[in-house]
């Protein structure tokens, strides 16, 4: 007969081991949580852009459908990246893992997971490039830090490169200047090679290719947006704006993140610049064909945002434009500053840009041609062209988040607090250690904004909305300006979790709402249509 | 000496043992960081959590606004809701608080009234439970809601040109007060 087993005892049931085991981590499995990872790509959109390995998968199965040589694929891929990227090359190898960068990332900051440490996830690769590719790694394998490329390896590799939003924080603190981020997107560009991509990212690249923009918006769509906003600005304002749309011999091309046409709150920086374009006389147009700032295709392959920004410059030839003005978009901008320029500049056909209000040079975009709508107003408001009213802000305790992309990606540091400082009257500034260059990202950056990872989001963004709340809480701070699309939509979201009394917007809402217009009925509502505290509806009387 | 007076006198003491075991339910590394890291932007995690778990202590010991409580356990349920943790091991961090104080007070639990005034401590500690379970799961309710909303916003104009919005003259409120600037 089998021993009775003796219950525990009070003590021992109350002894709760809680602690996770401790395993190095090459020997601790990837574990795949619903919530943190977006669902793969539906096979259209790959055969849309000419990508490998088109099939119906699932992220969470645990046959991927891989081709059969799909280790061979990937190692041929890093040899000829370490041949191509020579910052590749040098960060595999140059690392001491000094641990600088550690504690910097947000994701590992809010989830706690050691993998999000950015000198961890690099070693999620740099350990197979030991293996296969350095004399120390073939003969001292683990002891050297190398290991086989598994099939499970390389699941560890798409769960984590998809949890870094190539924010680039880490690399500010690097003492040898090692971009992380360049690793993270050499990681998905092997990764894109077997197929794998997520569909939050391969839809919008498809749809950019085919038509344009990330939602796949067609012309019509695009000019009933914005004359849908037109009405509204009427509303507000009693001014009828009346933009042109892919018009040739226009002065400027406007283009900007689709985000800000159809989106919330993106919309109202929209009706920002409308307003302020048209106040100024500008002779700009809008393109429905390079009709997007953003480019997902920057989160699959070089080569592939490459192919999808050609077609600025192609409209702005096309167009017979002058110069190109671009709207508040994250990725665009660093995508501009330090990619565009390699891949198909010098814009030699267009004419280094230069306000017609402030004839001001922008000579920092001498190549590009291309400025951003912040130093093109900031530069409007420092040559006193505008007619402001910065109390008609009055209700908005506003702070300012740097977006990485725009900060440390191209260094745009003080334009917009210029602009926030003239249009409102109450401005606050977060933290040291969390804006500028050590801005913390949204969390959703990078192509991770989908709806099916949102607890890895909701961590990814705690340290920003941590130091948002504190001003919150200090200053009575309401509202969170940046000049990101990504940004408006995606930390709307986190405020909505992490701090629901702060709302967000992008900076030229806030000039849209403070800018006086020539002829303009009296404002007793903001861009948002909300009544504007403290002013009184005009009567019959007052009116003009 | 009573209960409240031990634990007063100790209450340094059952903070740092509270916080350790707390953050032992991380990986080794990341306990190392959250631990030595004091700075509160730095270490939002661990600061909030220090300072939360003071703040409950505080509160048992000498109640002043419940209000208060509940905001001190929300702003640690919000982030270990959100961190890849079961429920149970989510809110684990309240049982702590019993064990930590069951060993501080072992050599005292005999003295006059103290074992029953610990009864009803403990009882106390329930109650925060089941508070937390209702923080915990609107957590996690709020995740499905925003997810909801922002494919709701990102398309917003889209869908209300098409018509599909319930009323489409008004501004998108959703449900939260994200959205009320006032």
């Amino acid at each position: 007969m089998a021993k009775t087993a003796k219950p525990p005892k009070p003590e021992e049931l109350s002894k709760i081991d809680y602690r996770p085991p401790r395993t190095h981590w090459m020997d601790t499995p990837v574990q795949f949580k619903e919530g943190t990872f977006c669902y793969a790509s539906r096979p259209k959109y790959l055969e849309e852009v000419d990508f490998p390995n088109a099939r119906e998968w699932s992220s969470a199965d645990e046959d991927w459908k891989l081709p059969d040589n799909w280790k061979e694929i990937l190692l041929e891929g890093i040899k000829d990246r370490l041949k191509k990227y020579r910052s590749f090359q040098l960060f595999m190898d140059i690392c001491v893992r000094c641990g600088a960068c550690a504690d910097k990332c947000h994701f590992f900051l809010g989830s706690g997971d050691p993998k999000n440490m950015p000198v961890l996830r690099a070693e999620l690769i740099r350990s197979v490039y030991r293996k296969y590719f350095t004399l120390g790694g073939k003969l001292f394998g683990k002891r050297a830090g190398a290991r086989e490329l598994t099939y499970d390896v390389f699941k560890e590799w798409w769960y984590y490169f998809f949890q870094c939003t190539e924010c680039r924080r880490c690399s500010v603190f690097c003492p040898y200047g090692i971009d992380t981020a360049e690793i993270t997107m050499m990681g998905r560009e092997l990764i894109n090679l077997l197929g794998c991509n997520t569909d939050w990212i391969m839809g919008p690249v498809a749809n950019c290719y085919k038509k344009g923009n990330h939602l796949g918006l067609e012309p019509h769509t695009i000019k009933m947006n914005i004359e849908m906003m037109c009405d509204d600005i009427e509303e507000i304002t009693g001014i009828r704006i009346e933009p042109t749309f892919n018009r040739k011999g226009a002065e400027i091309l406007f283009v900007t993140p689709s985000g800000d046409l159809f989106g919330m709150p993106g919309i109202y920086t929209c009706m920002g610049y409308l307003m302020l374009f048209h106040e100024l006389g500008l002779d700009y147009t809008w393109s429905t064909y390079a009709s997007e700032g953003g480019n997902f295709g920057f989160f699959t392959s070089n080569e592939m945002a490459k192919r999808l920004y050609y077609k600025i410059y192609a409209e702005a030839k096309r167009l017979g434009v002058k110069w190109i003005l671009g709207g508040e978009c994250g990725h665009m901008w660093r995508l501009v500053h330090q990619y565009l320029d390699t891949w198909h500049g010098p814009a030699d056909f267009l004419e280094v840009p230069k306000s017609p209000i402030t004839g001001t040079v922008f000579e920092h975009a001498k190549s590009t041609k291309m400025v951003h709508v912040v130093e093109f107003t900031a530069d409007l408001i420092r040559h006193g062209k505008l007619n402001l009213d910065p109390s008609r802000n009055d209700h908005l305790r506003v702070t300012f988040h740097d977006s990485c992309n725009t900060s440390r990606g191209m260094g745009i540091f003080e334009e917009p607090r210029y602009i926030i400082k003239h249009v409102c009257n109450h401005f606050y500034e977060m933290p040291e250690d969390t804006i500028r260059e050590k801005t913390f990202c949204c969390g959703s950056g990078s192509g991770l904004n989908a709806g099916e990872n949102m607890e890895l989001r909701m961590r990814g963004g705690f340290p920003r909305a941590n130091a948002v709340k504190y001003v919150h809480e200090k200053h009575g701070v309401n509202m969170l300006a940046n000049i990101c699309a990504i940004d408006r939509a995606a930390l709307t979201t986190l405020m909505q979790y992490w701090v629901p009394q702060v709302d967000v917007c992008g900076v030229h809402e806030l000039v849209g709402n403070a800018l006086v217009m020539k002829g303009e009925k009296k404002r007793t509502q903001d861009l948002r249509l909300e009544d504007l505290p403290g002013v009184e509806e005009e009567t019959e009387e007052e009116g003009e | 000496m009573n209960l409240k007076e031990l634990l007063s006198n100790r209450k340094e003491t059952i903070i740092n043992k509270w916080f350790d075991l707390i953050i032992d339910s991380y990986p080794p590394d990341t306990a190392h960081f959250l631990r030595t890291q004091k700075n509160q932007f730095t270490n939002p995690v661990g600061h909030t959590i220090h300072n939360a778990i003071e703040g409950i202590l505080d509160e048992l010991l000498e109640p002043s606004d419940s209000a208060k409580l509940t905001s001190h356990l929300d702003s640690i349920i919000r982030i270990r809701a959100i961190q890849g943790f079961t429920p149970s091991v989510a809110l684990n961090f309240l049982f702590l608080l019993k064990k930590v104080v069951r060993d501080e007070i072992q050599a005292e639990a005999g003295m006059n009234g103290v074992a029953e005034e610990l009864l009803g401590f403990e009882s106390q500690v329930d109650g925060l439970l089941k508070e937390s379970f209702d923080i915990y799961m609107a957590c996690r309710e709020k995740l499905y809601e925003l997810s909801a909303n922002e494919a709701r916003n990102m398309t917003y104009r889209l869908l209300e040109s098409a018509n599909l919005l319930k009323d489409s003259s008004e501004t998108f409120h959703p449900e939260g007060d994200g959205f009320d600037s006032g």
